[in-house]
């Protein structure tokens, strides 16, 4: 069975870590994994703090009547919003594992653009922090979708700077996609042919497509809103003539496809470790690797699908409903190979295989719950009500948060050199996955019973569901918690991992943990596809110790 | 570079797709609003971008042979056709401020009220997007800048030469912009004062 270190390893002597010391040589370098550690460590900041207004949301949900004012509520929600979708989800995976990751598993030293990748960090930071200053004096109140025409007349909140973050954290997605992109291109090792690369690769280099292709639309559009509300010009406002629905057709053109900037790379992360804990090679590795530049491309296609109810042209709904459908079948081929890749795998439950199961069951579900939203006729009825949240929250949070932290396990021994507590690990994935449902399985019934979104105040009838939702809250807190102390007690106290604790396959895995500044001692070459395991010899042998074991009793 | 660009291209993409829906949905605001253009100003600054295309050209040109002088001289010329371009600009946006069609802070409509929403976010439009572009110009004007000081150090040779041939395709991406931003702004009506 694979399984964590039997042997004793030494941490080795001079790696990324201790290669420089003091803060300066961190906050000015150019390591693609100290980059990474730095995204690692402000993203869990910004993670936490979305937490703390999830909380609040939740604490004024427990019971039907009015905790917090209207206003306030408002501007919790929002902030959450903002917090979650801007400053976790959309770099979360992409600035952690793909920028600590790309690199190694294509045999490179570093991303092709290092300073460009450090510019990156510092224009999230800056962003992030003037998105987080409009919070702190006072917020905003528009939700994280800024339609007009509240948001550029009647908000008498902080459009504008929170706007300018979200322009500025823009560009840091521009920059990380123009470097995976173009360090992809140029910089694999030889032998590391298209047909080779990891599938996290492939999903990273999708993402990034959709990240340079969709960013600049939200940048403009925000550019447009921010002009509007100093200019008091209505482009967007129908008093004075303008267009509310062109604001939301511009927002979600991006806003959709940003959907799949959080999904596609969390969707890499579990073709790697459904791979690595069932010993197989991924089924169908290149429709796994196309159905990413699929999904890529026809996310840009589905928009409208966010203005069923906008007055948007019926034969537009049509359409936007069908493309929508269409767009859901790539998703379900990346599920079916992974569930077929498990078969006749040699299977084995660590913590980071207990997130690739979790993500599995909770992406379908996620998945097929946005067929009801995209069935034309269906989702008049359940738009804008919990029906959503609780749809979005299976895949945004279902899906990419757990892969996000199954990937943070699986690669938490390469990028610090020390392994975790697995009986710690495995008890937070399971109270995440139980808290989780708990809290929004609730609220599709919710939403189907017709409780609106957007509201801090509800009938009594609706109050059970509400609880059980903040019941689960609370667990899913607990479980999101734990990690942070396990894994920052396990970099002092964790048993040393050695180059590869998981027996698995890939560059990543054959240079030392943590590793040297350049990766590798010497370019490595690359002579097999992706995940050359065996599934059969794997399983044989480990029969074989089951069988001396229970011999030896 | 190439990649870059794309990401431009969709950047003005969403203004042009805005511009659409104000041209479609006032068309006449539109045209009144846009006679007050200065179309024989914008006609010059077109002129002066597509010569400085040109020169930008002979400098990529002559950096690939390696002809280091004649690199920074066309450089140099291609930086002043931005500044003068940048110069009438200025020009023509106090121009506005002046006639009082300046959006939100000094607008005064004289002509059919009718019209006045309709123009002013033609203004409005026509302000975000050539002061777009007008900062694209400022900042390929610093990238040439930086080349300049670079080839004078001697740091191109025929072999390597990428940074010269990648600031040019930005200028020539900014003019292109230019060449589309122009008649959709300027030349609406035919011009007759
Ligand atoms: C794969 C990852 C997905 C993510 C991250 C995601 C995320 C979201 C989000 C955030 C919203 C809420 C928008 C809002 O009102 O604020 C939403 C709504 C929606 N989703 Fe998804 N979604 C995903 C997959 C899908 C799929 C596969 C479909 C359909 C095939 C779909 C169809 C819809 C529709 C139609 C809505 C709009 C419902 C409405 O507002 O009335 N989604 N989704
Ligand atoms: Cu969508």
């Amino acid at each position: 069975m694979p399984g964590a270190t039997n042997g004793v390893f030494e941490m080795p002597k001079t790696t990324y870590i201790n290669a420089q010391e003091g803060i300066k040589s961190w906050l000015l370098t150019g390591d693609h994994k100290r980059i990474a550690i730095l995204y690692l460590i402000s993203i869990s900041i910004f993670f936490a703090l979305g937490g703390i207004f999830a909380a609040l949301i939740r604490i004024e949900l427990l019971t039907p009547g009015p905790d917090l004012e209207a206003e306030m509520y408002n501007r919790a929600f929002t902030a959450h919003g903002i917090v979650m979708v801007f400053m976790f989800l959309i770099p979360a995976i992409p600035a952690v594992l793909g920028n600590f990751l790309l690199p190694i598993m294509i045999g490179a030293r570093d991303l092709a653009f290092p300073k460009v990748n450090l510019l990156s960090w510092y224009l999230y930071m800056i962003g992030g922090l003037l998105t987080l200053s409009a919070m702190l004096m006072g917020g905003v109140d528009t939700g994280w979708t800024f339609y007009t025409p509240y948001s550029t007349s009647y908000s008498q909140s902080y459009v504008f700077l929170t706007g300018l973050g979200i322009f500025i954290m823009g560009f840091s997605s521009i920059t990380t996609g123009l470097n995976f992109v173009i360090t992809t291109h140029k910089m694999r090792a030889p032998g590391m042919t298209w047909s080779r690369l990891p599938l996290f690769v492939w999903s990273q280099y999708a993402t990034s497509l959709v990240m340079l292709l969709g960013t600049p639309v939200i940048a403009i559009t925000v550019v447009l809103l921010a002009a509007e509300r100093v200019f008091g010009v209505g482009v967007f406002n129908p008093n004075l003539g303008g267009d509310p629905v062109l604001f939301q057709h511009l927002f979600w053109f991006y806003s959709h496809p940003a959907v799949y900037i959080m999904v596609l790379p969390a969707m890499g992360v579990i073709s790697e470790l459904i791979a690595a804990f069932s010993r197989r090679r991924v089924f169908g590795y290149s429709f796994v690797a196309f159905s990413s530049l699929a999904i890529a491309i026809f996310g840009f296609l589905v928009w409208g699908h966010h203005l069923f109810v906008s007055g948007q042209s019926a034969y537009a709904g049509i359409i936007f409903s069908l493309l929508s459908f269409i767009v859901a079948i790539p998703s379900a081929v990346k599920v079916f190979n992974w569930t077929t890749t498990l078969y006749k795998g040699s299977i084995s439950y660590e913590t980071p295989m207990l997130y690739a199961l979790a993500f599995i069951g909770l992406f379908a579900i996620g998945g097929l719950t946005g067929l009801f939203c995209a069935a034309l006729g269906l989702d008049v009825h359940i738009t804008d009500t919990y029906f959503i949240i609780a749809h979005f929250h299976y895949v945004m949070v279902g899906a990419t948060v757990i892969a996000y932290l199954g990937g943070i396990h699986y690669w938490w021994p390469k990028m610090t050199g020390r392994t975790y507590p697995e009986f710690w690990g495995k008890l937070s994935a399971m109270l995440i996955y139980v808290g989780f449902n708990l809290t929004f399985f609730p609220q599709f019934i919710l939403g189907y019973l017709g409780m609106p979104r957007r509201y801090h105040v509800y009938p009594p009838e609706y109050q059970v569901l509400n609880v059980l939702s903040t019941a689960g809250a609370s667990v899913l807190a607990i479980g999101f918690m734990m990690p942070v102390f396990y894994l920052l007690w396990s970099l002092k106290f964790g048993p040393v991992a050695g180059p590869n604790p998981w027996g698995a396959k890939g560059l990543e895995w054959e240079t030392a943990s943590p590793p040297p500044t350049l990766n590798f001692d010497a370019t490595p070459i690359v002579t097999e596809e992706a995940y050359a395991y065996d599934a059969e010899a794997e399983e044989s042998a480990y029969q074989a110790a089951l069988q001396q074991a229970k011999h030896a009793k | 570079m190439w990649a870059f660009l794309v990401t431009e291209v969709m950047f003005f993409g969403g203004l042009f797709l805005a511009y659409t829906f104000l041209r479609w949905k006032y068309h006449d605001a539109v045209v009144a609003a846009s006679g007050h253009l200065d179309w024989i100003l914008g006609g010059v600054n077109t002129g002066v971008l597509l010569i400085s295309s040109l020169t930008m050209a002979m400098a990529v040109h002559a950096a690939q042979e390696g002809k280091r002088k004649a690199t920074v001289n066309f450089l140099i010329l291609t930086m002043i056709l931005g500044a003068v371009f940048l110069g009438v600009k200025a020009f023509e946006y106090s121009h506005k401020w002046h006639d009082g069609l300046f959006p939100g802070f000094n607008f005064h409509w004289t002509e059919n009220p009718g019209y006045a929403g309709g123009a002013e976010m033609f203004l409005f439009l026509y302000f975000v997007m050539t002061g777009l572009h007008g900062l694209h110009m400022v900042v390929g004007i610093g990238l040439v800048a930086w080349i300049i000081k670079r080839a004078n150090r001697g740091d191109f040779t025929p072999e390597y030469n990428i940074p010269v041939e990648i600031t040019g395709l930005y200028w020539h991406f900014v003019d292109i912009v230019w060449i589309f931003l122009y008649p959709l702004l300027y030349l609406i009506q035919p011009p007759h004062h």
